[in-house]
């Protein structure tokens, strides 16, 4: 127990940014649209979380800032591929290359600043539960904000009709336009509430984690988050076991060499991958075999209304 | 890799700079433009920030000397490509400042033999090519005497980037001082296998703390390990630069570079038409290496400890590798009476005495 509780508690601390990366992911891809511009997204939001707080000494607004920053993201990358039908592939890599070089050029001047960020807040009553109190309610408001997102996000894709409706344009938009749902719509203003969610993911990391702006500081978490969202299959409480998943086996190899131990930490770090691939490996597997699996059917597929079949 | 570049010095750098080179002609201030080459943006507030630092004290040192500099050129052909536009505006004298250059300037003074270029931490040199680094590991056993005299239950945490030579030589000359100052304290190492990554810098730091240690030191690019350390109240000793704006109340000292040294010296040099290539490695005794301002906790009594241990390495009495030294098994390693040469300790892959933690093989 004693080994259990600090390593659940830095599972929920460094899963965070890993875990709105990937909700904000499955937000956008479950109206079929891929971005693959999560590490991009994530470092402008991280930047702009940061630069806004530091000018108005206000975290809140440091996150609403990055918020803005991922949806103007999310617009940008909405128009080349539901507008324009462009390849979503490449929009996302684009997106990823022009967010590390946009941020590293505009994060210069707050190299080495140094800001108050978002403080440790622990919940009454809830932080004195026994293991999960201290591991779960003993954080920043921000990771409070990831739980109720990730509640949020399963009642809203199962329980109302606008998940429906976001969930049959990524499913069968042909369907969805005969429904009378617009298709660009939806698909625009999800991809830009999803991008909304990864960038404060990156806020999360710059305003309350470690409260400093580094060039390239997410150091490939947006990877990681895309692949989640696979290991997730599109759904957002596994989204959660598995940001935590990440970020507990990190917190656990980091624990392991403190206390002195020989396990080589390399095996260690790339058990959360194993997993990934076992669980495409899984899904292709039992693909078509009457399981219904959360992915997308439309996925990455522009839609063209006028077309047929 | 900027400093991954040491491991590969040993081998064939102080074999080849044997071979001596004639004097350059004197060059006039106005007509040197030197051109500067960092891997990074001079507002990393580590590395690169350093080398821009120097950059500056040299202009101030020769106003009559106007210098240029680019920022953020990787270590492949666009360095090449950089170095060739500086040199067709004028540059007499460039300075690549990352390992990773060294095959592109080699290349490049191939073909301009009448223009001096100086590389950082390279072991490759021409008639117009000099290389330069610094002995940081004598500044590193300084900051290991302050932390060994800092601690209160021995136990000391190290935050490491990469298991390579440069890194595993800061630790043990680290390690030294803190047993020259405390024989009973052990310095535990956590690796992250990154050299910048705030947030697994600080949960590293955070599982040293939870481990038990009382100082923490590290060798990685950022300030989050000093940041950690003010937030649950650990002292710290930091790295590259003076890291207190992290860490204003637990910030013990650092130990910084000082390029500033090499670049006044070497426009000097070219003015005076004095300039051959060489192969630079400057310690203490040259002031290239040094530690940050103390913190406010650091007692005049430890300060003075590092003064005597500083004169001692200044003078020449002494080094942190002479013998006796022994690896973690207890084995002597360096004999009483002899000293590490250069070359072993460039090609460091072993823990002195002192030091827990395993060096993945």
């Amino acid at each position: 127990m004693e080994i259990l509780v600090p390593i659940l508690t830095a599972a929920v601390r460094s899963g965070t940014p890993i875990l709105y990366a990937t909700l904000g992911e499955i937000v956008t891809e479950k109206g079929g649209i891929l971005n693959l511009g999560l590490e991009g997204i994530m470092l402008l939001g991280a930047y702009a979380g940061f630069a806004v707080s530091y000018s108005t000494g206000n975290p809140w607004l440091g996150v609403a800032g990055a918020f803005c920053v991922g949806m103007i993201l999310g617009l940008v990358h909405s128009f080349i591929c539901v507008t324009l039908k462009g390849n979503q592939v490449v929009s996302g890599l684009a997106m990823t290359m022009f967010g590390t070089g946009a941020s590293s050029i505009l994060g210069r001047d707050y190299v080495g600043v140094t800001i108050e960020g978002l403080h440790r807040f622990p919940i009454p009553l809830l932080s004195d539960i026994p293991v999960v109190g201290p591991a779960f309610f003993r954080h920043d408001a921000l990771i409070y904000c990831s739980y109720g997102l990730v509640v949020f996000l399963c009642w809203f894709f199962t329980s109302t009709r606008q998940g429906l409706y976001l969930r049959a344009t990524g499913d069968n938009p042909r369907a969805a336009d005969a429904m009378g749902i617009s298709v660009a719509r939806t698909r625009y203003f999800y991809t830009m509430i999803g991008a909304g969610i990864v960038a404060v993911g990156g806020a999360h990391m710059s305003v309350a984690y470690t409260k400093m702006w580094a060039e390239h500081m997410t150091a490939g978490r947006g990877w990681i988050a895309v692949a989640l969202v696979i290991f997730a299959i599109w759904h957002p409480a596994r989204a959660a076991f598995g940001a935590y998943l990440f970020g507990g086996v990190e917190a656990f190899q980091l624990r392991l060499q403190a206390a002195g131990t020989t396990i080589p930490a390399p095996i260690l770090m790339m058990l959360p991958y194993l997993m990934t691939i076992a669980v495409l490996l899984f899904i292709s597997i039992r693909k078509g075999k009457g399981i219904i699996f959360g992915a997308p059917a439309a996925l990455g597929l522009p839609f063209f209304r006028e077309e047929r079949d | 890799m900027r400093r991954f570049g040491w491991l590969l010095v040993l081998v064939l750098g102080f074999t080849m700079c044997g071979a001596a080179y004639a004097a350059f002609p004197p060059i006039p201030a106005e007509e040197i433009n030197p051109g500067f080459v960092y891997i990074g943006p001079i507002g990393d507030g580590g590395w690169t920030f350093m080398h821009e630092k120097g950059r500056l004290e040299m202009e101030e040192k020769y106003p009559g000397v106007k210098s240029v500099f680019v920022e953020s050129i990787p270590e492949s052909h666009d360095a090449a490509r950089v170095f060739e536009t500086m040199i067709r505006n004028g540059s007499k004298v460039i300075f690549g400042t990352t390992f990773g250059y060294m095959d592109f300037i080699l290349e490049v003074a191939n073909k301009y033999p009448d223009v001096i270029f100086m590389h950082c931490s390279g072991y490759k040199d021409a008639p117009n090519m000099g290389t330069y680094f610094g002995r940081m590991y004598q500044a590193r056993y300084l900051s290991g005497l302050v932390a060994g005299k800092m601690t209160k239950n021995n136990k000391i945490g190290f935050v490491g980037a990469h298991p390579i030579p440069e890194v595993i030589r800061g630790i043990n000359s680290f390690t030294r001082g803190v047993r020259r100052a405390n024989p009973d304290a052990e310095v535990q190492v956590i690796w992250i296998f990154s050299w910048l990554d705030p947030a697994k810098e600080k949960e590293a730091a955070k599982a040293l703390i939870d481990s038990g240690v009382d100082v923490l030191a590290m060798h990685a690019d950022t300030g989050a390990t000093p940041q950690a350390a003010e937030e649950a109240g650990v002292y710290v000793v930091g790295y590259n630069n003076d890291m207190s704006a992290y860490a204003p109340t637990k910030h013990l000292t650092a130990p910084i570079w000082d390029w500033g040294m090499v670049y006044k010296e070497t426009i000097g040099q070219v003015i005076d038409g004095t300039w051959a290539p060489k192969h630079i490695w400057y310690g203490l005794k040259e002031g290239m290496v040094g530690l940050a301002p103390y913190g406010k906790d650091v007692p005049d009594s430890v300060k003075e400890l590092v003064e005597e241990e500083k004169a001692r390495i200044v003078s020449g009495e002494w080094d942190v590798f002479y013998g006796p030294v022994k690896d973690q098994s207890g084995e002597v390693r360096v004999p009483e009476g002899s000293a590490m040469t250069d070359a072993e300790m460039l090609s460091m892959n072993w823990f002195v005495e002192g030091v827990k933690g395993e060096l993945p093989q």
